[in-house]
């Protein structure tokens, strides 16, 4: 069950009524994050001849979509969306991306990371936790190439680490992909230079300025349906050495002295099964979900990533590589 | 809930860094597993504190190296009342451009002045192109109290130069705070310290600090981002202007003028959202749609057609007779022309060259562009105009004439901050060059 068709409902439109300029009433925060992602999405189908919005399966990439509904319709959207399947993607992810696709008559690619694996004859993940977070660069740089993609919108925030801080919104990628932190332009008011030469392309990241409470209370007042691995559920998992809990599945290697236990469990980000960790809650709902956050003290990506512990420059060496 | 943008300039060291970690650790906007890496940094780099908090907003580790900020850093943060965007910029001299970026998107500018040194060039300079980017509102804080023991000489000494020297500017408004960011007076709780000062700290400041609505009561203004034509059966002639309110606000059955085709129509819809809306306003993302069959497409700028000039027998419904006889005169019409004047911020590392090809963006809108003349440079210290010798370098601030291909829709910057500012684009490069604010 999806809430993303426009028209949208009429109590949502009530609870949010236009701000006359008369009466001095104030503009809510979110009405100018709203703004802003959906003035920079019609950027990008004005500036650009293909892009494409990635689209992951998780809560951000959800809210693009949304954003993008709002944006174009009753048009259809400007760019197809573009999914890099690791082969570890959380079943419940997949079958909403493929529900969302079909609802809204979208058009849907989807690209295989173990395809790249074959072809490119590259060594897949191993370890006790085989991740394919750094192969996943190859599969999305190929299709890229291969739909020939002259922007990438995708839902990276600059609150999520702090070589994100500094991320424009328009962010200039080369023909390998690759961010260099000096060559980015500076971006005045509301004005985006997209302009780049062939083979380049940009990446678009329309929900920059939202923090992930932000994210969840737009998901609220939208209304917006999210896969069911937001939400808490009992989960067979083991404790890592650092204290978090990791599923079992079929891609994990058991050790002997892993203990495994029932928990109840959320995710708080969608990425690979294999290096996504869950946290403990009891929280069935979006109401739930906000609370929690409002007195969580760790951040979205240290309770979840296991990849970005290893160093504290790690995002910066992924992203100069082409990663997201 | 509201937003609020503001900036940061302060010189190297005054403490801008360990104020802005300040009102995120105090407002308690930093997670742990952060923090903890902050800890194990701050051992690394061997700063005595127990936290560094001016690591908090040094990204990249090129900096971090440099031990300086070079790039703008945006931080969050949330209370009850308001959400926080802060533009972290850097103050050195050489990364002018990067405040000026920075600025161009906020509504409020903090200036740090260290209490020991008081207003120095640099606080000048900062204050200067907050003026040129027209912020409306500027709080100097003054911060280090602590090493002048606190003393409210010192801080009514500096507030009095602060504002002589803010009469030569037209900023709109000024506030003074004293802090001191290293040992938290005033930046959140009030401080002991700091007794005879009767203001709020910063975070009462900032949560409560009127946010202009500058745009929602200006001229009505709209620019075409992205042409709507679903071509179903169903919608076979749907054509709708996708794009946000500039400013001011835009009715149903308001008669407008089309730019720059130079025609008339009538707004015959509005939607937002897939609803139906009367009235939209000023940052309110919607689709148009007008009466009668004419050439738009992206950039084009819808303006109320009072505003319109040439030849028209319309008499403009903005003079009109109130109870107490007074008349409404028309607000400033929107400018149609090939060739104006600006201010621009020179932004990239190889200076101008004449008869460089440029492009000219003001929001969706782009045209080729060259600049004509370089009529003077302005002096970022005291804001006077000198004689200009004709070149353009990284970090100059000039005056100069821009022609430009296609007749450009525009309002002078001091009227309006949306059209009346742009970006020049090298069309080899592609890079942004510089930045302008129109001044007639
Ligand atoms: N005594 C005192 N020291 C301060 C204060 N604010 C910052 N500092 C110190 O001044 C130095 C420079 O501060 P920093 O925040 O890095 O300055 P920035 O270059 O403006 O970002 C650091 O050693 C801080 O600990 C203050 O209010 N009082």
């Amino acid at each position: 069950m999806l809430h993303c068709n426009i028209p949208i409902k009429k109590d949502v439109a009530q609870q949010h009524p236009i701000i006359n300029p008369k009466t001095q009433k104030k503009v809510d925060y979110l009405d100018q994050l709203e703004a802003e992602a959906i003035y920079i999405l019609r950027e990008v189908a004005g500036q650009f001849e293909r892009p494409a919005l990635l689209f992951s399966g998780g809560k951000d990439s959800i809210c693009l979509v949304h954003l993008a509904l709002k944006a174009f319709r009753p048009g259809k959207f400007p760019f197809p969306l573009v999914h890099v399947d690791t082969g570890h993607n959380f079943p419940e992810a997949i079958e909403y991306r493929d529900n969302l696709a079909k609802e809204l008559e979208e058009k849907l690619i989807v690209r295989y990371v173990a395809d790249t694996i074959k072809e490119k004859n590259l060594q897949d993940g191993k370890g006790k936790f085989p991740s394919r977070n750094g192969l996943q660069t190859y599969t999305l740089l190929d299709v890229i190439n291969e739909f020939e993609f002259d922007a990438c919108i995708g839902g990276a925030r600059r609150d999520e680490e702090k070589a994100r801080a500094k991320e424009r919104i328009f962010s200039v990628r080369d023909e390998f992909g690759q961010w260099d932190p000096k060559k980015q332009r500076p971006e005045l008011w509301n004005i985006y230079n997209g302009k780049i030469d062939q083979g380049e392309n940009v990446r678009v990241f329309p929900i920059s300025n939202w923090t992930e409470l932000d994210v969840w209370n737009y998901i609220k007042r939208e209304n917006i349906q999210l896969p069911s691995i937001y939400f808490t559920h009992e989960r067979e998992c083991i404790k890592t050495e650092h204290g978090q809990w990791m599923n079992v599945n079929e891609f994990v290697q058991l050790e002997p002295t892993d203990k495994i236990e029932k928990v109840k469990v959320r995710y708080r980000t969608v990425g690979d099964m294999t290096c996504t960790a869950a946290v403990e809650s009891e929280a069935h709902t979006v109401d739930d979900i906000i609370a929690e956050l409002k007195d969580t003290k760790i951040s979205e990506r240290g309770a979840t990533r296991m990849d970005d512990r290893v160093s504290e420059a790690a995002m910066e060496d992924r992203k100069k590589g082409g990663y997201f | 809930m509201e937003l609020l943008r503001f900036f940061t300039a302060g010189n190297v060291d005054d403490g801008k860094s360990t104020l802005i970690g300040r009102l995120l650790y105090d407002s308690k906007s930093i997670s742990t597993d952060i923090l903890e890496t902050l800890t194990k940094q701050s051992k690394s780099t061997g700063v005595d504190a127990d936290i560094d908090l001016a690591l908090l907003t040094d990204g990249l580790r090129a900096e971090r190296e440099q031990g300086i900020t070079i790039d703008v850093a945006y931080k969050y943060f949330t209370t009850d009342k308001r959400k926080f965007i802060i533009a972290d910029t850097p103050g050195h001299v050489q990364y002018t451009r990067n405040m000026f970026t920075g600025a161009s998107n906020t509504d409020l500018a903090i200036v740090l002045v260290d209490a020991r040194h008081g207003i120095t060039e640099q606080t000048r300079r900062h204050s200067i192109i907050s003026n040129i980017v027209g912020i409306p509102h500027v709080l100097v804080c003054i911060n280090k109290m602590d090493l002048v023991n606190y003393d409210e000489e010192v801080y009514n000494q500096i507030k009095a130069d602060y504002t002589h020297f803010a009469e030569s500017l037209n900023l709109k408004k000024v506030s003074f705070i004293p802090t001191s960011a290293l040992t938290g007076d005033n930046v959140v709780k009030h401080s002991e310290n700091l007794k005879w000062y009767q203001g709020p700290s910063l975070f009462e400041f900032l949560e409560t600090v009127e946010i202009e609505q500058d745009f929602k009561t200006q001229e009505a203004r709209f620019q075409v981002q992205y042409v709507i034509r679903p071509q179903t059966e169903e919608l076979h002639d749907y054509r709708g202007y996708a794009g946000s309110i500039l400013s001011g606000s835009f009715k149903k059955g308001d008669k407008i003028a089309v730019h720059p085709v130079d025609l008339t129509t009538t707004i015959e819809k509005i939607e937002k959202f897939g609803q139906e809306v009367e009235e939209a306003h000023a940052g309110e993302p919607v689709i148009i749609h007008v009466a009668d069959n004419i050439d738009i497409s992206r950039g084009t700028t819808f303006v109320p057609n009072t505003t319109f000039v040439p030849n028209t027998t319309f008499v403009p419904n903005t003079i009109s007779i109130t109870d107490g006889n007074t008349i409404h005169t028309p607000s400033q019409s929107i400018q149609t022309e090939k060739t104006f004047e600006a201010i621009v911020c020179w932004m990239d590392n190889k200076s101008f060259q004449p008869g460089q090809k440029l492009l000219l963006q003001q929001n969706s809108f782009r045209s080729k562009a060259v600049i004509k003349e370089i009529d003077n440079k302005i002096n970022i210290y005291n804001f006077k105009s000198e004689p200009s010798d004709g070149s353009l370098h990284l970090n100059d601030f000039c005056k100069v004439t821009i022609k430009t291909a296609e007749t450009l829709s525009f309002d002078e910057y001091a009227n309006n901050r949306k059209t009346g500012s742009f970006i020049l684009i090298n069309e080899n490069t592609n890079n942004t060059v510089a930045a302008g604010v129109i001044t007639s």
